[in-house]
């Protein structure tokens, strides 16, 4: 028996940064909010003395177990999917309240104009003709400058630690709100090569914080202890902006925001083109419940947003064949076995205090981004940010050794220990461009625990992937030559490099996509669903494309903008935010 | 190694001998080797404890701490564990550096961490059918405990084929062979690929030999010795920005965490 609770003005499903923001945003205006979270509840306190490499980084504590849902895998449409098993192959989904924003390392970028109009300026510079056939590139329907304001918002909101790019002047509105975290001796290495070499760069933007900060909200952050516990860790001392600590804090003291926890969402209930709420299995009972809402707001994570509409019906599903429809569509990652190789330097001579560090200590450099390469003599669209960060070295996962050193044995063992502090990465990250065959669908096969279809993957990599992966290696490798690394170890980027189970990263995006364009888009630059007035999908799901950066700034930035839209919509009686015919222009 | 024993049960118990010979090699050098500050008094008061029971069990008479968490949870055949202890020895060898998987206690991590929800798979998706590729191990319809078994008796049946002796009694050099084939996907093992298993041999090694010493591997913190790590630090704040080395001592979660 399902029972229909009473209804209130919003009910979002997801507490992490995206769904955390449109609480805090909808309370802070008096509207009563109920949050969905299927995992379980968590605050600061679960994190203190937490400092347990196996535990959290290889069992994987703070993602989603997989005997609940997960993903299946395969490359192209004949092929059969088989299902991602184990978080030991790949944990991708944070669980529990704050989601993933509660284990982030704290990266934060904006990314660049050209990003959020990708085919217009592509178009503008090289013609249609630069465009690989089967690349889908799309226009978000916002540009950077009408969405710098809600990056400022973000930031303010988490106290970020930074100083400008220097190749991106006039960017900003604003300072950041505290200063570069401190400077270590890889961060002085890394910046004097760069800057030897004639490149600009610049101290990571860190939602680790240099200072003891509070926000605009009154929630304190305090300044960062540089424990190297960080990515896939809670913070112990309440020093990382996660939405625990700021926007669910705020939402909590309004007194009109109800979280509940062990609370899976199934569907998104609608009648006559509009939501009427959200569908729900509290998982410790077993019970259903509808909570009603004037507004719906799914603010999960890429594959949870994507399969809920999937499941719901809403939306036209993408079909990869012709091209049609739209949920599903666009997938795009910073793929792990591919974007997320390191070139590693090791130095003889030379230590470094590498178990010491935070998530986002680190500096980089913009030089290879989308804006400064010329394309016409590259076999590649997009560009890529070249960095090296101090997390904090873990000895479970970190056994580097030189090329032609074995991964086991007496050899081994005793290069990885003499290499243990020796060493300095570079990273790139590069931007994703969608294909056409890379979407996501529901599988015929294999199901959740309620029975209900997983998410199936179809995903290939295509020349253009390895390719600026390739040249990016390149770079780096002579900023370690540059540094004096007596021995650099370039990962091999073949034809057989391919998507795997191992592949997918927490930067996934697409699925409900934004555009400017019903007919290539899910949603408008409110996060608001074409088709369905009341619904706002927030998140990762709505990226055209995965920037040449780490996303979550930009999920923070798309989720004040729909916050906005939000209560626009409620204090307006409802409508599209977005005139389709005013923009349905393509 | 020098421990070349046949496989019959009196001499397979001889074969964890160089674990109770480094037990009590190990627990005389624990004390001296202590993190130091604030943290002494809690290790000791500890350490005193287990004193008492040692002297209660009436071991040795030497006062040495014992390790009455070192009995197998999860294996039942010594002779699986054996081959185990020899197989974590290759991967992660005594040597100049300072201790192997063995006198860290890797068997012993991995043999409680196979008794537990891991070995068991619990978090996993778990639903069939369980087609295609078979190369990770939690793409195979063995659970991780099963695996450990299937794969370690095959080492054992290739030793037998190869060399005509047991795994334990193989000399080093042959271990290694059976193992790099094994790596490299040469062997069939019944329901996972053998890089699958030795993969999952390898990562729970490295577990076992860089866990915090609450899990049982590590033990007296030796891993995290060898490579200069210092464990749980509640901060470096103040050395951060340092451009020379800084060796730090040792700090595990039993000394860290709130009690």
């Amino acid at each position: 028996m399902v029972k229909t609770l009473e209804k209130v003005d919003a009910v979002v499903v997801g507490s992490g940064w995206a769904g955390g923001i449109a609480a805090a945003e909808l309370t802070k205006k008096g509207y009563k909010v109920v949050g969905l979270e299927r995992g379980k509840a968590q605050k600061r306190e679960d994190f203190v003395g937490a400092k347990d490499e196996l535990r959290y980084d290889v069992r994987k504590l703070m993602f989603q177990e997989l005997n609940k849902e997960t993903l299946t895998i395969r490359n192209t449409l004949d092929e059969t999917a088989t299902p991602n098993r184990s978080n030991d192959t790949n944990a991708i989904n944070g669980t529990a309240t704050g989601g993933s924003g509660v284990h982030w390392n704290g990266m934060v970028y904006r990314w660049l104009p050209t990003d959020f109009e990708m085919h217009t300026k592509t178009v503008e510079k090289y013609g249609e003709k630069i465009i690989p056939k089967d690349m889908q590139l799309q226009d978000w329907g916002i540009t950077y400058d009408e969405l710098e304001k809600y990056y400022d918002q973000f930031e303010k909101t988490a106290g970020i630690s930074g100083e400008p790019d220097p190749l991106r002047p006039g960017q900003r509105s604003d300072e950041y709100p505290t200063p570069p975290m401190k400077e270590t001796d890889i961060i002085r290495t890394f910046t004097k090569a760069a800057k030897d070499l004639g490149y600009h760069p610049y101290r990571i933007a860190s939602a680790n914080i240099s200072e003891t900060y509070t926000n605009p909200d009154g929630e304190t952050i305090n300044g960062c202890v540089y424990c190297a516990f960080c990515e896939s860790f809670g913070c112990d001392f309440g020093a990382k902006a996660d939405p625990i600590a700021t926007v669910l804090a705020t939402a909590n003291k309004s007194g009109k925001y109800e979280l509940r926890n062990n609370s899976y969402a199934v569907r998104i209930v609608h009648e006559n083109g509009k939501a009427v709420g959200i569908k729900y299995v509290d998982t410790e009972t077993g019970e259903e419940f509808i909570q009603p809402a004037d507004i719906v707001v799914v603010a999960g994570f890429t594959f949870t947003n994507t399969r809920l509409m999937l499941l719901s019906e809403i939306g036209k599903p993408y079909n990869p064949k012709d091209g049609t429809g739209v949920i599903g569509s666009h997938l795009t990652a910073h793929q792990r076995n591919l974007t997320h190789t390191r070139v590693r330097g090791f130095f003889d001579e030379k230590k470094f205090n590498r178990y010491a560090g935070t998530g986002a200590l680190g500096v980089t450099m913009d030089d290879f981004n989308v804006e400064q390469l010329d394309h016409t003599k590259l076999d590649f669209l997009h560009g890529f940010c070249l960095r090296t960060s101090q997390r904090g070295d873990r000895p479970i996962t970190n056994n580097h050794v030189p090329a032609g050193v074995p991964s086991w044995g007496k050899e081994f063992k005793d290069k990885s220990i003499f290499y243990a502090n020796r060493r300095i990465d570079v990273q790139q990250q590069n931007g994703a461009l969608a294909w056409r065959e890379n979407y996501m669908d529901l599988d015929p096969t294999y199901t959740d625990m309620f029975g209900d279809p997983l998410l199936r993957v179809t995903s290939k990599f295509h020349d253009q992937d390895r390719n600026i992966v390739r040249y990016a290696h390149q770079r780096g490798k002579e900023l370690l030559e540059q540094m004096g690394a007596d021995h650099i170890t370039v990962p091999e980027i073949t034809e057989e490099t391919e998507f795997d189970k191992t592949s997918l990263s927490d930067h996934t995006g697409g699925g409900v996509v934004m555009g400017d364009n019903p007919e290539t888009s899910a949603v408008n630059n409110y996060s608001q669903v074409w088709d369905m007035d009341n619904l706002f999908v927030v998140g990762a799901s709505s990226f055209p494309l995965m920037g040449s950066s780490n996303p979550t700034a930009t999920v923070g930035a798309l989720a004040y903008r729909a916050a906005e839209g939000m209560i626009k919509f409620l204090e307006n009686g409802g409508g599209q935010l977005v005139k389709k015919e005013e923009t349905a222009k393509a | 190694m020098a421990d070349n024993n046949s496989n019959n049960p009196k001499n397979t118990n001889e074969v964890s001998d160089p674990g109770r010979r480094n037990f009590v090699k190990n627990t005389g050098i624990a004390v001296g080797g202590v993190a130091g500050g604030a943290l002494l008094g809690g290790l000791f008061s500890s350490r005193s404890k287990n004193d008492t029971n040692s002297n209660t069990a009436g071991d040795k008479g030497s006062g040495k701490e014992k390790r009455y968490e070192e009995a197998r949870m999860y294996f039942t055949r010594i002779a699986d564990f054996a081959i185990l202890e020899q197989a974590v020895e290759r991967i992660f060898p005594e040597d100049d550096n300072g201790p192997g998987a063995i006198e860290l206690g890797v068997p012993y991590y991995i043999d409680k961490q196979l008794a537990g929800p891991y070995g068991s798979n619990v978090g996993d998706f778990r639903q069939g059918p369980f087609i295609g590729s078979k190369a990770a191990a939690s793409d195979s319809s063995l659970d991780r405990g099963q695996i450990f078994i299937n794969g370690l008796r095959t080492m054992d049946a290739e030793s037998q084929k190869r060399f005509d002796t047991n795994f334990v009694k193989a000399t080093e050099d042959q271990q290694v062979e059976i193992m790099t084939d094994f790596a490299d996907d040469k062997v069939e093992v019944k329901g996972i690929s053998s890089k699958g298993f030795f993969n999952l041999l390898r990562s729970t090694t490295l577990e076992g030999a860089y866990c915090d010493p609450l899990y049982g591997g590590n033990r007296d913190m030796k891993g995290w010795k060898m490579k200069e790590y210092p464990g749980a630090i509640a901060s470096y704040a103040h050395m951060i920005e340092e451009d020379k080395f800084v060796k730090m001592d040792q700090v595990s979660l039993t000394d860290y965490q709130p009690k």
